[in-house]
């Protein structure tokens, strides 16, 4: 038997968007539309799901196009893109709610999908009734759930209110219970939608946690769809990206992860960005923009710098008019788009001088060994800010994009994810007695 | 829902189908307990947080019987072959009650059930045959007037009341017959749910409720009457006053041509509903 429990191959999914709707300006031509009504609507609806295959039919979009990927037996495959990639219609083509219009895909074992919580819940119904009725919706079977019935019952942490109809319930509770009679699932396959979208913060790590559970036996395959990049980096090891209907890579998560968070931009790392038209460059009559790069000590550009590497960000910049002054500042990023620093130009001779036309080249160093590994992001701007008013001449959201590498010097022997937006060298110091103090 | 046993082999292959497809009954009995707890659910919810509780399913018959006895039986003189016309028309209300209202909601079902089909898979026929199933309980509920009224009236059931099964099953394949085929219908076009309550309607006065076949027979013979019996309710109704109050001989004829035609509905809605579930979650 095959290692692969989902086999997708040139899955394509078409749809037809919006029915145009006419619009009349006279009575008269709203009284015709009006009699034509039913005809116009009849083929528009029929149009829904009968297709020509002739050409290109304006509105039409291709939900997924042409996606092909494996997902190995036991494996965690994370779907990430932003909203309208294709990612719920591609998990409704594997949970069989929808048909592919091409292509196929092959899921060796028992599959179950958890595209919402709480299915199929009736609220008149009590908590015990519901737990049978979403959990055979779910695919189990009633001897299933009534071996289970006591765990599920425990877990949601509602055993006085399991005879009460669910609408008197909490919109929490509901959830709570929701997710317990999920939890339970033991199919082989496993394919989950956003689900942890849903209940307090607690209850996200808790669901987080019963997942990780799940999920870390081993034996059972999951595709788990999310906007949570941080639930996506602690469950999977592998993530597919999709956009627009493609897959734009399939491969290691951290990687997906940061491709995904620098989309729009580039793919690429972009460790220095020139601007040989200064006409056109970011800025105003006042200055603009030449240069922004990511420098070495030597003072070589670079998109990749080693944690424990000091480097610097150089920004040059063209004054157009005299006798202004500048605040020049930079914010670094992190692939969540969470702030790590703002600094601003801080040199005594001219932070706050007027300065005579001319080019700048202004220098942010950052130590070494203060940023966590991952993707960087720099924003670079020129403002002016007095007590009175403040004036933006340009600023550049992701001017730079780099990566740190883990120089391993921080985390000591400790093995596995380090967790924070910066990662400094810092001292430690450890004292030893040998007397055990009562 | 497949026992671990066969778990390990099964492979599930997704591609686009085409052409008919036949029911698959094996996976609807593997389903069994989804349609066990489907219906428990119908049955249980439609009358909580009701102070008659089940009793509704024995007033809404009563009721039409006792309007239909004044109007069509009092006023309206219309034959009932020699039965007192309350008990004429209220052999004929329970399976017609049963009919309109498993129809009706069969029609509604994949509307109604749309939060859930369009969220996880199970075989879509389901749908529009739990509420066949459902209504079932206040079918057998309703039988408890009828008893009372046999007793009042002291009539006693004919042996025909053996075939009585074979009615139900008759009446069920055209409920669910039509059911797949609107339901189907009504995912797409939502003027099937707005025109249901009328076609309802426009079905009783077909069917021999207030009125016995014999008026048929009557006025335009008997080869009349079989082509007539191509509306499987009529076969049903007439066979219904026939078993429970022996009044007349079982209509074979009509049951014979009833039956051919809801064979042919239910084959039909089965194919068609089945040719149509691929887009249902797109146009739902």
């Amino acid at each position: 038997m095959s290692d692969i429990a989902i086999q997708v191959r040139n899955l394509s999914k078409r749809y037809r968007i919006g029915l145009k709707e006419e619009l009349n300006d006279t009575f008269v031509s709203s009284m015709v539309s009006w009699a034509k009504a039913p005809f116009v609507n009849f083929r528009q609806l029929k149009k829904l799901t009968k297709f020509s295959d002739n050409g290109q039919e304006s509105d039409i979009i291709w939900a997924l196009n042409d996606v092909s990927f494996d997902v190995k037996k036991g494996e965690v495959l994370g779907v990430i893109g932003s909203n309208g990639a294709g990612k719920s219609t591609l998990l409704k083509i594997l949970s069989r709610i929808t048909e592919p219009t091409s292509g196929s895909c092959r899921i060796n074992g028992r599959v179950a999908s958890l595209l919402e919580v709480g299915t199929g819940f009736h609220s008149e119904l009590s908590g015990r009734e519901n737990i049978y009725l979403n959990g055979t919706i779910l695919g189990m079977s009633k001897k299933e759930i009534a071996e289970k019935f006591d765990e599920i019952v425990d877990f949601s942490g509602i055993e006085r209110f399991i005879d009460t109809p669910v609408k008197r319930y909490s919109s929490g509770m509901s959830v709570r219970l929701a997710f317990a009679v999920a939890a339970f699932l033991e199919p082989e396959v496993l394919l989950v939608d956003e689900v942890l979208a849903v209940g307090d913060v607690t209850f996200q790590k808790k669901c987080l946690g019963k997942i990780k559970d799940v999920v870390g036996g081993g034996n059972r395959t999951v595709l788990f769809v999310s906007h949570n990049m941080t639930a996506i980096q602690k469950l999977c090891q592998r993530t597919v990206l999709i956009e627009g209907g493609k897959v734009m890579m399939v491969g290691d998560t951290d990687t997906a992860v940061d491709s995904y968070l620098m989309r729009g931009v580039s793919v690429e790392l972009a460790g220095e960005r020139y601007w040989n038209d200064i006409s056109t460059a970011p800025g105003n009559d006042v200055v603009r923009l030449r240069a922004v790069r990511l420098i070495l000590e030597e003072g070589n550009p670079t998109n990749v710098v080693r944690s424990d590497q000091k480097f610097g960000i150089e920004i040059e910049f063209v004054t157009l008019t005299a006798g202004k002054v500048f605040n020049v500042g930079v914010h670094l990023f992190d692939k969540h788009d969470v702030q790590i620093l703002t600094s601003a130009d801080n040199n005594d001779l001219w932070h706050d001088r007027p300065r005579p036309e001319g080019t700048f080249k202004s220098t942010c160093y950052i130590q070494a060994n203060l940023l966590a590994p991952g993707l960087v992001t720099a924003r670079i701007q020129i403002k002016r800010i007095t007590p009175k008013n403040s004036k933006l001449h340009f600023r550049i959201p992701r001017a730079l994009s780099f990566h740190i590498s883990d120089a391993g010097n921080v985390q000591g022997n400790i093995y596995g994810e380090f967790i924070g937006v910066v990662r400094p060298l810092l001292k430690w110091t450890t004292d030893y007695d040998t007397e055990i103090k009562a | 829902m497949s026992s671990s046993s066969d778990s390990l082999t099964q492979t599930i292959i997704i591609k686009p189908k085409s052409g008919w497809q036949l029911i698959d009954w094996r996976e609807l009995i593997e389903y069994r307990d989804l349609f066990y707890f489907l219906i428990k659910r119908d049955v249980l919810a439609i009358y909580k947080q009701t102070v008659m509780g089940f009793t509704w399913a024995l007033i809404r018959p009563v009721f039409s019987m006792i309007v239909f006895s004044v109007i069509f039986g009092g006023l309206a003189k219309m034959p009932s072959d020699g039965i007192p016309y309350p008990i004429f028309s209220y052999a004929a209300l329970i399976p017609w009650t049963y009919f309109t209202s498993a129809m009706t909601a069969s029609t509604q079902s994949l509307i109604t059930g749309k939060n859930i089909f369009t969220k996880v898979y199970f075989p879509r026929l389901v749908i529009p045959l739990v509420p066949v199933l459902s209504k079932l309980v206040d079918f057998a509920i309703s039988f408890a007037i009828l008893f009372i009224m046999m007793i009042w009236y002291k009539i006693v059931p004919s042996i025909n009341i053996l075939f009585l099964p074979f009615l139900i099953i008759l009446m069920m394949m055209t409920a669910s017959g039509i059911g797949m085929w609107l339901s189907a219908m009504a995912i797409q076009y939502r003027d099937i749910p707005q025109g249901i309550s009328f076609l309802s309607q426009l079905f009783m006065y077909a069917a021999p409720v207030v009125w016995p076949v014999s008026l048929i027979a009557q006025k335009f013979g008997d080869n009349t009457v079989l082509l007539y019996g191509l509306y499987p309710m009529a076969g049903v109704i007439e066979g219904f006053r026939s078993s429970l109050l022996g009044s007349n001989p079982m209509p074979w004829g009509l049951l014979a041509t009833g039956t051919f035609s809801a064979t042919l509905l239910f084959i039909s809605g089965a194919l068609y509903f089945k040719r149509k579930e691929r887009i249902f979650a797109d146009v739902a």
